[in-house]
């Protein structure tokens, strides 16, 4: 079996370096049979390096441990879903992903657009092999995933494996990585068609049109992969917290970034033609970014606390990355004569500078977050001295930029494009400028003193409100004109423009997740050392151990704290933190208790009995307000994604005459 | 054209707010990188300083005594220098923190040659690539049973 695997990759990087010759080729001396034959050569590719996925899984599947990668990553005792997830839980298997995902999306692009786009398909597909023979490079010289364990002559197969890591054995950690890499694959299509008519010169927004659906798919991918991520760290880590600018984290926030910049200004290419340039930059930016995140979580290139394999493979992601830059980056210089704005700033009152600072701004937070993550690196080289920044540092920039970008979502929509003047912006901005004042007043009122929080929660309602005027004003037109009521109004306008309401969902969610990122500024937490049956309050909860059992499963051994929690002297419920030791890996984890509520949750870690006092219980307990909303604009804003991808019931024409600058008129003729 | 200027006033002012927060946040939360042997010839001058130490968890040598835990970290041979680390962070250490990890400590060095850590991080022998070779020490069974394997 292994050898059929290792044969299927080996052919599927010949048949990639065919289709990217016989692309390149065919497209320079305009051969359609050969570009024609490169084509169906990626749908071969896909076809092997299916195959050989295919084998690992049936490997893992049957625990076939004469594999050396089944044997460090699976064992029997683990559930099948598990094994499944061990295919992406190693350095072989998940680069083997990236390749299976890079040529599935390969041939997609292939299919759809067999009709299609003809004069730049062949340029798409070179860019799009140009990176699958390097990932097949990867899968077959450097990190193959079929290797077997000999010892002397002939093949040993193990007893049993060690299993996949424990902490990862979690639902949201087994589709944590695909939903990732999904995103991170997924940007080199928009990123191709980019090349494609970069290198054809050409000078409409084909690329864009044709690129918005994966875009916007991706992102959302993205997206999920990250937010599953937090949710994992939150659930299974132990620490109470789901966020710690650690540099892994950083590198998937990166192109994310980026990915939501390129999502906004593309617009501006299409109603405008202006940021033509930028928006080459952006894509491309983008792509390199996931790659360049890649690299970051496999190479050891920054210290991280979750530790990947170090290996060589930096050096060839390094070269990828080096030659790619400056490919672009040449591409981009010499055809600087087509992508020439149609139009220019007018205002800084206009919708324009609005997506122009959202720009400015999501690029800001980007560098931040890279020049953090790579400061010791920089450190190291300017003064010779590693220093690191922590936490502190991306919160004290980042903070701020999410607030102004908070604002700019508020104003984004009512503000009239090219120039507004100030009489219509006071009419529009009545309302959310009154919520967001009232908002803040209450909340000192009521005696908050967090600075930040009390503006956050201001622009929450600001946001909300705008997003509400808008719903509201557009169903009220539909509504009083078909003669059916509100709320049908409101599907029947969404409907119409899923790409602007959808929109606003996805921002009504970013909003949900940051009135849950909010509540950070009132967290509470306490450790203590207590004895079984005593009480402990802890913010307006009290706890009470009530005992301490233990037992072992076969996988793994436990020792679990039944903690009753009180709140105003009213008996909640139990909690159940948990400590295990793993068998097979001989690794403890905590299995946290959490007790999830809108308004806040109760999180409670068992850290185990004390080795000083006898009978005493050490636990963490933490109070972590609204954090659940984080979760439920997660929803908000995949829901929000969804709709925009639904087509528009009316056909949008792009015409590029400029919008009347007054508020009123531009609302009414939305449709 | 004559907007291009406010432009660029608005963005001169919205960068620089920001570089000075990055600076001041680079100042308030820049921690140094130390090996033990450093720390051993520690100057006066550096006492004061964030720093940061990795080392392996010598085994048997975590003892935890109310909520601080204290343990020892040796450096990789052949020097084999020891640092005493005394924890008394609020959170909690990480599940990968345990006999012969490798140890991440952020803290500062006290006069008497101990180093106070207020957080901790862990090392598995990695996230996803389980320990390749030997296997880590064998661990006492969570609740004093012998574990069946």
């Amino acid at each position: 079996m292994e050898v059929l695997g290792a044969l299927a990759i080996l052919f599927a990087f010949c048949l990639s370096v065919y289709a990217f010759i016989g692309s390149v080729v065919g497209a320079l001396r305009h051969r359609p049979y050969l570009q024609k034959s490169a084509e169906r050569a990626v749908l071969g590719v896909f076809a092997l390096v299916t195959a050989a996925s295919a084998v690992l899984v049936y490997s893992l599947l049957v625990s076939d441990f004469r594999l050396a990668y089944v044997t460090a990553h699976s064992n029997r005792a683990m559930e099948a879903q598990y094994k499944i997830g061990a295919w992406w839980g190693g350095q072989e298997g998940s680069l083997l992903l990236w390749s299976w995902l890079l040529s599935l999306y390969s041939a997609v692009v292939v299919w759809t657009n067999r009709n299609r786009h003809r004069e730049m398909m062949s340029w798409v597909v070179a860019t799009l092999q140009f990176t699958q023979i390097f990932f097949l490079t990867l899968n077959v010289f450097v990190e193959p995933p079929f290797r077997v364990l000999a010892v002397g002559r002939g093949v040993q197969a193990m007893q049993d494996g060690q299993g996949l890591n424990p902490l990862l054995q979690y639902w949201a950690m087994v589709i944590h990585p695909p939903m990732l890499y999904l995103g991170y694959v997924g940007f080199i299509v928009p990123f191709a068609f980019a090349m494609g008519s970069l290198i054809t010169r050409q000078r409409g927004d084909a690329w864009i049109h044709t690129t918005r659906r994966w875009s916007l798919i991706t992102w959302g991918f993205q997206s999920a992969g990250i937010i599953l991520g937090a949710g994992w760290a939150y659930a299974v880590l132990g620490w109470g917290g789901y966020w710690g600018w650690d540099p892994v984290e950083n590198a998937s926030l990166l192109p994310w970034i980026t990915a939501t910049a390129f999502l906004h200004s593309v617009m501006m290419q299409e109603k405008k033609g202006m940021m033509k340039v930028w928006n080459m930059v952006l894509i491309s930016a983008t792509f390199f970014l996931c790659i360049f995140g890649t690299f970051l979580t496999r190479s050891g290139f920054v210290s991280s606390v979750h530790a990947f394999a170090e290996s060589s493979i930096g050096f060839w992601f390094l070269g990828f990355l080096t030659i790619g830059i400056a490919l672009t980056a040449y591409l981009i210089l010499s055809r600087l004569d087509y992508l020439k704005s149609d139009t220019h700033l007018e205002s800084v009152l206009s919708r324009e500078s609005s997506f122009l600072f959202n720009n400015l701004l999501l690029l800001a937070s980007a560098f931040a977050v890279l020049w953090g993550t790579l400061f010791p690196r920089i450190s190291e080289m300017l003064t010779g001295e590693k220093i690191t920044v922590g936490a502190p540092f991306f919160n004290k920039v980042e903070v701020p930029i999410g607030l102004f970008l908070m604002l700019l979502t508020g104003i984004g929509p009512l503000i009239a494009w090219r120039r507004s003047s100030w009489e219509s912006l006071k009419r529009a901005f009545r309302w959310p400028a009154l919520a967001l004042a009232l908002t803040m007043v209450a909340l000192a009122a009521a005696g908050v003193r967090h600075y930040y929080a009390v503006m956050s929660f201001g622009l929450c309602a600001f946001v909300t409100t705008t997003i509400a005027m808008e719903f509201v004003k557009g169903s009220r037109a539909i509504a009083s004109r078909m003669q059916i009521n509100l709320v049908r109004a409101a599907f029947e306008l969404t409907h119409r423009n899923t790409r602007r309401y959808g929109g606003y969902l996805v921002h009504m969610g970013i909003v949900l997740m940051f009135i849950g990122f909010t509540g950070a500024a009132f967290n509470q937490d306490t450790t203590r050392e207590v004895k079984v049956g005593d009480r402990f309050p802890i913010g307006h909860y009290e706890l009470q151990v009530k005992e301490v059992t233990d037992g072992d499963t076969g996988n793994y051994s436990w020792q679990r704290a039944v903690i009753a929690a009180f709140k105003d002297g009213d008996y909640l419920g139990d909690l159940t933190p948990e400590r295990r030791i793993y068998a097979a890996s001989r690794q403890p984890t905590s299995e946290v208790a959490i007790r999830r509520r809108l308004n806040e949750d109760l999180y409670i870690n068992f850290a185990g009995m004390s080795e000083t006092a006898a009978g005493q219980a050490i636990v963490q307990v933490y109070v972590n307000p609204l954090v659940s909303w984080i979760w439920i604009g997660f929803w908000v804003l995949l829901f929000g994604t969804l709709v925009c991808l639904v087509p528009g019931k009316v056909k949008l024409a792009y015409a590029r005459t400029g919008v009347v600058g007054v508020y009123a008129k531009q609302s009414a003729v939305q449709k | 054209m004559k907007h291009y200027g406010r432009f660029a006033i608005l963005i001169a002012v919205i960068f620089g707010i920001l570089g000075w927060l990055a600076a001041s946040g680079i100042n308030e939360s820049k921690t140094y990188y130390k090996t033990i042997s450093e720390l051993k010839t520690l100057p006066p001058a550096d006492q004061g300083k964030r720093l940061r130490v990795t080392g392996d968890v010598v085994a048997g040598s975590i003892q935890r005594a109310g909520t601080a835990v204290r343990f020892t970290i040796c450096e990789k041979k052949p020097s084999a220098q020891t640092l005493q680390v005394i924890y008394t962070g609020k959170d909690p250490l990480p599940d990968t923190f345990r006999d012969s990890a490798q140890a991440m400590a952020d803290g500062k060095m006290q006069p008497d040659g101990t180093f106070h850590a207020n957080s901790i991080a862990a090392k598995c022998p990695s996230k996803y690539e389980a320990a390749t070779g030997a296997r880590a020490p064998v661990q006492k069974s969570i609740n004093g049973k012998p574990s069946s394997i």
